[in-house]
This record gives structure tokens, sequence and C-alpha cells, in this order.
């Protein structure tokens, strides 16, 4: 549970940080009668919609950290056999970070306001992103030829169920991707497109993230990583 | 002005029912006195402090009730109260944490010369296993659990092959000698607990989990099962006897061992200890009907 | 520091207006509404539909458990699908939905001065998701095999195998989809409780200022954001266990002399993501009905809440130690018994918080103007269940005194007591004290007082002498009690005394059900502000309040929630939205 543990502590530290700045010694009884200047109107000046999208990844994020702690959990024990990962994911992490960094450019052109660079952004990382699910899928018919079959080792069906839920995640996330490109061929108001394309840049960041983090785990670099710590420790 | 009363009568209620009532732990049959000691520390401890927030409380209601033009004090908080509260709660919660982290320490580290047994679980019966004359338990795996060998001993394994095996009847125990249970199971969680003994630990397939006890006392206790392990749960009964040395060496040399067990079946001709355990398996099969029937 | 505007210039016009949406018919006003307060009663009338199934399988296990051997139909099979659906039911889908998709829909938007929750729309879907998952749940129910028997914990391997009910058949996989559904829908709520606190609090409504109901709806919702994703990735591992095979929780088996496919899995795997979520979920539960209960008490007490910085604190601290508690649940559990040294520590100190929270309830009855409500009878009887109930806490998470009594009835005593009986009794206490808001109407006095004391005094007689069976060595899941050597026939009776009084106790909660439905028309009209309360639910301009809740303009916040008899003020009390300072000097000598 040490992954969880850890992403908790993480949590932990941006609660702390932020109540640190919410005055919680304060001695609300003393302070009557005032409504503006002393205690402030004070909500952050983030847009809501960011904020709730930052809640919303911190609950991704405690997923994706929960699976990695089984993932670890359960290969301590004595039947895991690891799978070659396919080469094609390399591949598709490549795929998956040009699309985010097409999501970054329609950030950059929605905020000088150049609509038609926008669209263009979004549309290849629409399909950079549906390319990455594509190129998920024949990895697992790959492995799946070669005998890895979902059942057969817990390796393998940590594989393809942290794979499958991160897939999942971006397909959601095409789901809103689609909704923004229908805005921005649409002509909503430029704020209104500007604040929903960065949300899904937001989004695409960390999913990339998300699957840098799954990739370095499935692929063994993170216990590896872990076990040098431990040496260097000890 | 009732909830006065009653907040009273709940606090002289309770105590005079943890007094009086018949209903109390059992006499202990096992070297674990020290947590029935934790126990009454807890009961102590906490039964002040419940009589004492729930009389305060009762006392507050009763001073301060409403009437006509009372007006409520003003107080914000009182910092060094509260302070000496949560000194006080400490200082009570470390009273309790103490003494039981030092039993438990007790608890988990078993003494040299404990002797081996190993207790295996299946819906829903109890088996049990000595290490036999050389003191060691033969490897086991669920892999080869088969009616000849339902306790899936490796039979190339030559420490098993003097292993006492006592598949679906009572355990017996020698008086005042520690012994450190290893439980097993070969499908489902089960939980090997004799009340008169308190201490208990659940079997998980695929691992095994242990505890310790010395029995202090002769005689005829039950086993229960305490984790739910499918329909069958509550009658997974089980009987250990703790006897003296010398009806327990008697009742010793009747057992047979892994080899004497799994000998016939290179004749063909022992399907005995899978009868037995057809027989048990039907056994509760037969009393889980008779409970649907009615 | 800048100049002290005087309060009543400050411009209302900072506050962002909120875009609502405004239905437009029958269907989207009452039905698919995006009103925070419609959806509160959709959660609610929910999560009390399906509670009163669970209510019912209570009384048929109480039957059994009381009456051996005299029902026919209630078989092993039968009793333990009962227990497992109880359970599963009350924690989850009746008390978690009532505390925050109940109360907290309705309370957060009107307590911090919101219009509308920010995200309405997903809030509406949240309910829809909800309701789907207690359909899935009850569906169940009529599905071959029936619903599962696993026990609420659901602990694999059992979960999933032959011997257990609804195992092999639809009843797990019911289950399992069914907590996927709800968690997802809750996520959805969830966001939008959070990000109200944050960022929908009116001007003035600093953090401070929030009444202590909103506190604990808002820690209680970061909890269960970050601990259901561990439950949906247990019930995800194990539906792959069940449905394709896999074996992640599942080690090798021979089943009724078979060999299962299954090898090398951890049952423990599934017990440490099980709790990693269970064990914030009491305080999920727990955290909602600390805040509304030091509400209700410093209302009726007429006097603030008694160190109320304290209070904050702790509830904070309550929720960041429930984290790293939850493997006291597995003391027995064959986990590395080292492990129970640092769990016993780290319970035992959340109980100084707990404990905290404990006498401030109490010293604000001191010196208070008690007047004794209904809602002050319910949060009275709280506090003795909550004590009683966490002081037997103190008895299971201190590792060593846990070995004799876990798995037993003590532990159901002490859960029952703790997280069943006190946190309902604050929702009905609140139910009591909201109701007039919700309706405009008072719920009836008589009716209600008769609900009270059967509800308190009839759950503290079936709970308090259950301790005693489990010290005794009673096992909890017990179909059947006999051929138990250890139980002796006196206490045999207690266990039917125990049934009898279950029943008396569930027959007044229709009493209850009567009086909700009763007094929507026949109630008399309340007002307002009927129990003269500070916050600002209480402050608008219609009740029930309309859609956007507080008519043209946001109320601003001048003064803290707890302005109960202050010193020089006309009233004992002073709304959170009334402006100017009172008195002399505020600083207590």
């Amino acid at each position: 549970m040490s992954v969880i543990l850890v992403f908790m502590l993480v949590i932990a530290g941006f609660a702390g940080w932020w109540l640190s700045h919410q005055r919680l010694t304060a001695k609300p009884w003393l302070e009557q009668g005032v409504a503006g200047d002393v205690v402030g109107f004070d909500r952050s000046s983030l847009p809501t919609a960011k904020i709730g999208l930052g809640v919303f990844l911190a609950v991704v994020g405690c997923l994706f950290s929960l699976f990695t702690s089984a993932y670890f959990m359960r290969m301590g024990l004595s039947d895991w056999r690891p799978l070659p990962l396919p080469r094609l994911l390399w591949l598709n992490t490549g795929v998956l970070a040009l699309s985010s960094v097409a999501l970054q450019c329609a950030v950059v052109a929605a905020r000088r306001g150049q609509v038609d660079m926008v669209r263009l952004g979004l549309a290849t990382a629409g399909l950079t992103a549906l390319a990455f699910l594509a190129g998920q899928l024949i990895a697992w018919r790959q492995l799946t030829e070669d005998g890895y079959l979902l059942a057969s080792n817990p390796a393998n069906s940590f594989f393809y169920l942290i794979t499958a839920m991160h897939g999942l995640h971006i397909l959601g996330g095409l789901v809103g991707l689609g909704r923004t490109s229908a805005g921005a061929w649409n002509g909503t108001r430029r704020e209104r497109l500007r604040l929903s394309v960065e949300l899904c840049a937001m989004y695409w960041h960390f999913l990339l993230f998300v699957w840098l983090c799954i990739f370095a785990v499935l692929a063994g670099w993170a216990a590896t990583f872990v076990s040098i710590c431990q040496r260097l420790l000890t | 002005m009732a909830i006065v009363l009653v907040l009273v009568l709940i606090v002289v209620g309770s105590v005079l029912f943890h007094l009086l009532s018949p209903w109390w732990w059992t006499p202990i049959a096992s070297n674990w006195d020290y947590i029935d000691n934790t126990i009454t520390i807890s009961f102590w401890i906490t039964g002040i402090v419940f009589a004492a927030v729930v009389l305060f409380m009762a006392y507050c209601v009763f001073r301060f009730r409403h009437r006509e033009g009372n007006r409520a004090a003003y107080q914000p908080e009182n910092r060094r109260l509260e302070s000496w509260l949560m000194i006080a709660t400490a200082a009570g919660v470390t009273a309790l944490l103490v003494p039981g982290l030092f039993v438990w320490s007790r608890f988990v580290n078993v003494p040299g010369e404990a002797a081996d047994i190993e207790v295996v679980a299946q819906q829903w019966q109890w088996s049990f296993r000595l290490p036999g004359k050389d003191g060691k338990l033969g490897t086991s795996d669920t892999r080869i659990v088969s009616a000849e060998n339902p306790l899936g001993i490796v039979p190339g394994d030559p420490n098993g092959q003097d292993d006492v095996v006592v598949e679906a009847a009572d355990l017996h125990l020698p008086v005042g000698k520690p012994v450190k249970v290893l439980l097993r199971s070969i499908d489902v969680l089960h939980d090997f607990y004799i009340p008169e003994f308190r201490a208990k630990m659940d079997m998980i397939p695929g691992s095994v989990t242990y505890f310790w006890f010395t029995p202090t006392r002769t005689g005829t206790f039950q086993v229960l099962c305490a984790e739910l392990c499918g329909q069958g749960h509550p009658l997974m009964h089980g009987v250990v006897m703790v006897d003296t040395e010398q009806d327990y060496l008697a009742w010793l040399g009747q057992q047979q061992t892994f080899a004497q067990l799994s000998a016939p079946q290179q004749t063909g001709a022992a399907t005995q200890p899978s009868e037995k355990t057809m027989a048990s398996s039907l056994d509760v099969a037969a009393k889980l009907e008779t409970l649907e029937a009615r | 520091m800048v100049d002290v505007t005087p309060a009543d210039a400050v411009p209302p016009a900072e506050v962002a207006e909120m875009e609502l949406y405004h239905p437009h018919s029958w269907w989207t006003k009452y039905v698919f509404s995006q009103d925070a307060k419609v959806i509160a009663v959709q959660y609610s009338a929910t999560a009390m539909a399906i509670g009163l199934v669970a209510l019912m399988l209570s009384w048929l296990m109480r039957l059994q458990l009381g009456f051996p051997g005299t029902f026919d139909f209630i078989t092993p099979e039968a009793y333990y699908q009962f227990i497992t659906m109880h359970g599963m039911i009350m924690v989850i889908y009746l008390l978690t939905a009532l505390f925050l998709g109940g109360f907290g829909n309705y309370l957060i938007p009107l307590m911090v001065g919101a219009r509308d929750m920010v995200f309405p729309y997903v809030n509406m879907l949240s309910y829809w998701v909800y309701l789907l998952a207690v359909l899935v749940l009850v569906s169940s129910f009529f599905a071959p095999g029936g619903p599962t028997g696993a026990g609420w914990t659901l602990y694999p391997p059992q979960a999933i195998m032959t011997g257990t009910p609804g195992g092999q058949d639809w009843g797990i996989i019911l289950m399992l989809s069914s907590l996927i559904l709800f968690i997802i829908g809750f996520t959805m709520g969830g966001l939008n409780y959070v990000v109200t606190v944050l960022q929908g609090r009116t001007r003035g409504m600093t953090l401070m200022r929030l009444p202590l109901t909103v506190w604990g709806i808002f820690t209680a919702t970061v909890m269960a954001l970050l601990a259901f994703p561990a439950l949906f990735v247990a019930c995800v591992m194990m539906l792959l266990d069940r449905l394709l095979g896999t074996s992640f929780f599942m080690p090798a088996i021979v089943e009724m002399g078979e060999q299962l496919q299954h090898n090398g899995g951890s049952p423990i795997l599934f017990q440490h993501l099980f709790w990693f979520f269970g064990h914030p979920e009491v305080y999920i539960v727990a955290l909602p009905a600390f805040g509304i209960v030091s509400d209700l008490i410093s209302t009726h007490a007429r006097k603030n809440i008694f160190g109320y910085r304290m209070m904050v604190w702790a509830i904070i601290a309550i929720g960041a130690l429930s984290f790293v508690v939850w493997a006291h649940h597995m003391y027995v559990s064959g986990m590395n018994p080292y492990f129970g040294f640092f769990f016993a520590t780290t319970t035992l100190i959340i109980a100084v918080p707990t404990a905290i929270k404990v006498y401030n309830w109490v010293l604000t009855l001191w010196r208070g103007d008690i007047h004794l409500t209904i809602p002050m009878l319910f949060a009275l009887a709280f506090i003795v269940t909550f004590v009683n109930g966490g002081l037997t806490g103190l008895f299971l998470g201190n590792v060593v005194v846990d070995v004799p009594l876990s798995d037993t009835m003590f532990v159901v005593a002490h859960f029952h007591m703790v997280m069943g009986v006190a946190p309902i009794l604050v929702i009905f206490g609140a139910i009591y004290h909201w109701y007039p808001k919700v309706t405009g109407r008072m719920l009836d006095e008589t009716l209600g007082r008769f609900h009270f004391w059967i509800t308190f005094l009839g759950a503290y007689l079936i709970f308090f002498p259950m301790h005693y069976l489990g010290l005794m060595g009673v096992p909890r899941r017990y179909a059947e009690l006999t051929d138990m050597n250890i139980m002796t026939e006196s206490a045999h009776h207690l266990n039917s005394f125990i049934s009898i009084m279950a029943f008396i106790v569930g027959f007044a909660q229709m009493v209850f059900l009567f009086n909700l439905i009763w007094s929507i028309r026949h109630g008399r009209e309340a007002g307002g502000n009927p129990w003269r309360a500070t916050t600002l639910e209480w402050q608008t301009p219609e009740t029930p309040p309309a859609h956007g809740n507080f008519g043209k303009e946001l109320p601003i916040v001048y003064r803290w929630a707890y302005d109960y008899s202050v010193p020089g003020a006309k009233e004992d009390f002073i709304p959170q939205n009334v402006p100017g300072s009172f008195g002399p000097s505020r600083e207590p000598a």
C-alpha cells in the first residue's frame, strides 16, 4: 500500500498548503460585522471548472495509485511472470505525447484567439488520441497472439486491466474533446472556448503523465528504481 | 425532563447490567489471561468516562434547561480547559494502549519450546496434523489435495511421512505445553476460534498463519469458525480436548501417520480416507438440507 | 491593514452570478431537476426507501436469531443474503447517500450562501446514476440464485464460490456492478460538494465562518472521493476474477474436492483495498453526523458551539488520520502481525480528537439555555450512543483486546452503536430540524416524541446487551446459534429479547414515515426560521427556498455561524447576514 500512501501524502501536502492560507487559527467570533476587506471574498481566482477538474484528477490519480499499489503487492507473490512489453507501446507513447503537444498548441492559439489554429490543434489531438487507442488495441492483440492471455498470469491480468482503465479514461476525455471541438467549429464565445480547450489540455497532460507512470511500472523500471533506492538507504 | 432521568438510568442500568448480568466471558483455559486483564482495564477506564460524560450531560440538561427569561452564557472557547481535557484523554488512551501492546508483543512472539501443530480448514470441517517423531511438519500444497491426500501433504518430503493426520476428527492436546498453531485453509477464509482459549486467527488459502497458546486446564472445548466461510459457516464446529500427558500419549498412539494412510493406496485397496472425507462433507450437506427443509 | 469599510456599504455585485438552468416543464422541475434542493429530496427519498428494505431484512435476521428454528423460510442461505444486503444497503446506499447526497445537496449551497451547486448538470446525473445503482442492487433480489450472501465485506475467495449464495450466480456480479455504479455516481456528486464549498461561498463566508455541518460534510466528501476508488479497484478486480478467471485475489483452491482454475492470488490484498476504503467510510458517515449534531446542539441550547476552532481542527485531524488506521479491521486476518503495533497506535490516537469533540458538545450544554426540542433530544441521544460505541471502539482498536472479540457479537454491537444508531439518530434529529425548511411545515410533535423515545431506548436496549454476548464468545454471522456449548440458556433468552426490541424499534420507524408524509399537508406552518437559528439557510426570502435560493441578491456574511446569546444583543441570536457589531469587546475574560 506504499504507493497509495505516498499519493495520499502528496494530497495531504496540497490540502495542508491550502488550509494554511485559510487562517484556520482566526477567532471568528471576534470578526463580527465585517464582510468586505478584512475577511474578503476568498475563493480562488482560478475558474471553478478548472478547480473541479483538478479535484477530479486527484480522484483519478488516487485510482491509478491504488492499481499500482495492488500491482506491487501482487507482484511479490511467487507465481508472478512478467510479460514482455510489445515494442509498439513506445510508438503509442510517442503518439500520446504528440496528442498532448497538439492540445498545448491549441491552448496557445486559443489564448491568442486564432480559431483556425485551435481547430487544427483539436483535430490533431483527437486523431492522435484515437491512434493511441488503436495502438493499444493492436498491442493487446499481439500479446494475446503470443499467448499472454488475460487469466494466464497475474502480470498479464494487471497489464490488460491497467491499460484498459487508462484507455477508458482517454475515451471519456475524447467525449469532452468532441464537445470542445463542436464548440470550436460552431463558434462559441472566445473565453468559453479558451476555457474548455484549457480543460482538455489539462486532462490530456495528466493522462499522459499517468501513462508514463504506468508504463514505467509495467515495464518494471519502477520496481528496479524502488529496489535501487532501498539499497541506497540500507 | 424525562430525558434527565433516562440519562441517569442509562448510566446506572448499564453499570448494574455489567456487574450483575449472568452474561460474561467463559472461564479461561489458556495462558491468555493477560488479554482478560487488558479487557478489565479497558472496562474500568471506558466505564468511568462513559458514566462521567453522560452524568455531566444529565446535570447540564437539568440545571440549564430552558425556563422563561433564561439566557445562555457566552463563551466561545476555553483553551486551558480544552488542553487539560486533551492531556487527560491522551493519558487515558495511553493507559489502554501500553499494556495492550505489551501483551500483543507476547502474542506475536512464539516461545521456542512451543510444539507445532497444524490446523487445516475446509468447507466445513476441521482437520489437524501433528509433526510426528521428527518434530517437523512436512511441506504441503493445495494443488495436490485429493481424496487420498486430503491435507495436500507433499509425498516426496521425508519430513511429512511421519506426520500424524487427524482428519475431520477431534484434536487432543497435552495440558501445560505451549503449542504453536499453524493455520492453513484449502478453500476459503476460516478462523480457528475456541472461546475459552481467547486466541484466534484467520486462515488464508495460499498462506500459513499462526498463533500460540498454552492450554492450562483439561477439558473438552468446542471449536468455532469465526470468519464467514459460506452457508455452512455456523455448522463448522470441531472439538479440541485438552488431556493430561498420559491420556494424550494414549490418544496419540492410536493415530495414523501420513505414511500409514497413503501406504494402502499402492495396493489399491484403501478408499477409507476418501470415504471419510465424503462422509463428513455429506454430514454438513445433510445438516444444511435439514435446515433448509425446515 | 486596509480601512474597514462600513459593513452595509459592501456592494454585493462582486458575487459572481451563476447561470442557473431554469426549469421549463414539470419534468425538468421535479424529475430531471438541476436544483440541488430537489436532488437532495430525491436522494433522501431513494435512500430512505432502500433503507426501509434493509430494515425489513434486519427483522428477518432477528427472527432467525431470536427464535431459531421457528421460521422455516429463513434458510442459512437466505440468512446470509439478508445480512449482506442489510449491511451493504445501510452503510453505502442509506448512510453515505443520505448524509452526502441528501443533506450535502440540501445544506451546502444554502449554508454557504450559493444559488446552487457549481455543476448542477453533473449533480443531476449523480442522482440518476445512484438510482441506477440502487435498482441494480434491488434487481439482485430477483436474479436467479438471489443476492449475494458473502457478508458486506465481500471477502474473496468465498464471495465468488459456490458455497456462498450468489457466489457463482448473478448475486455477486450485480452487487459489484452496483457498487461500481454507486462510486461513479458519487464521484460526480462529490466533486460538486467539494468545489461548491471551495468556490461557491458568498462574500464574507470565510472557512472559519462555516457552520460545522458544512465542515463535516466537506471533509467527509473529500475523504469519500479519495477512499471510494479503493473499493472501485477491489470491485473491478474481483469482477474479473469472477467473470474472466483471473487470479488477483484467488489462490489455489480445492472446492468440495475439486481443483479450481485460480492460482497464487492474495485474499489479503482484497482486505487491504477494502478496508482502505472501509475505514474512512466509517468517518465519511460520522463526520457529517458530527457536524450536524454540533449545529443542532448549539441552536437548541441557544449557545455558541464550545471551542469552534478545536472542532474544526478535530474534523480535519480525524479526516487525515482515518487513512492510516485501516488495518485495525485486520488484526486477526493473518496479515503480518507486527503491523498490529502501528495500527493500534494510530487507531487509539484518533480517539483523542474524537473525544475532544464529545467534550465540546457537552460543554456547549454547560450554562446554555437548553430547549428540549425533538432535534435536541436526538442530539443528546446521539452523544450517549456515540460515546458508548466510541468507547467500545477502544477495545477493538487495542490490538490484543481485539483478538478474542473480533468476529463476535461484540463487534456487531460496537459498530451498530457507533455507526448505525448514532448517525441515524443524527439523521432523525436533522430531519426534525430541517423539515420545516424543506416543506414549510413542522413535523408532528407528539408522534415525534413517541418516535424518539422508542428509537433511542429501544436501540440502546438492543445493542448494549449484545456486547455481552460477544464477550461470551458468540460469533457474528451465524445463521444458527444451536449446538453452541458456550451459550447458556439465558443467552438464548437475551437473544429473543433483543429480537423483540428490534421489532418494536422498527415499528416506531413506520410512525416516523407516517409523520413525514402526513405533515407535508397537515403539519403546523413553520415560518421562515422556527428555531431562531443563525445560519444562512434560515434567512432565505421564501420557505421552502425557491430555485436560486436567495432571491435577487445573495446574502453577505458578517459573522460566524454561532452568534447565540451575544451579550448586548436584543435577541438571543444574530443571523450571519446581519451587519453590525454588538456588545462590548467579545474576548472572554
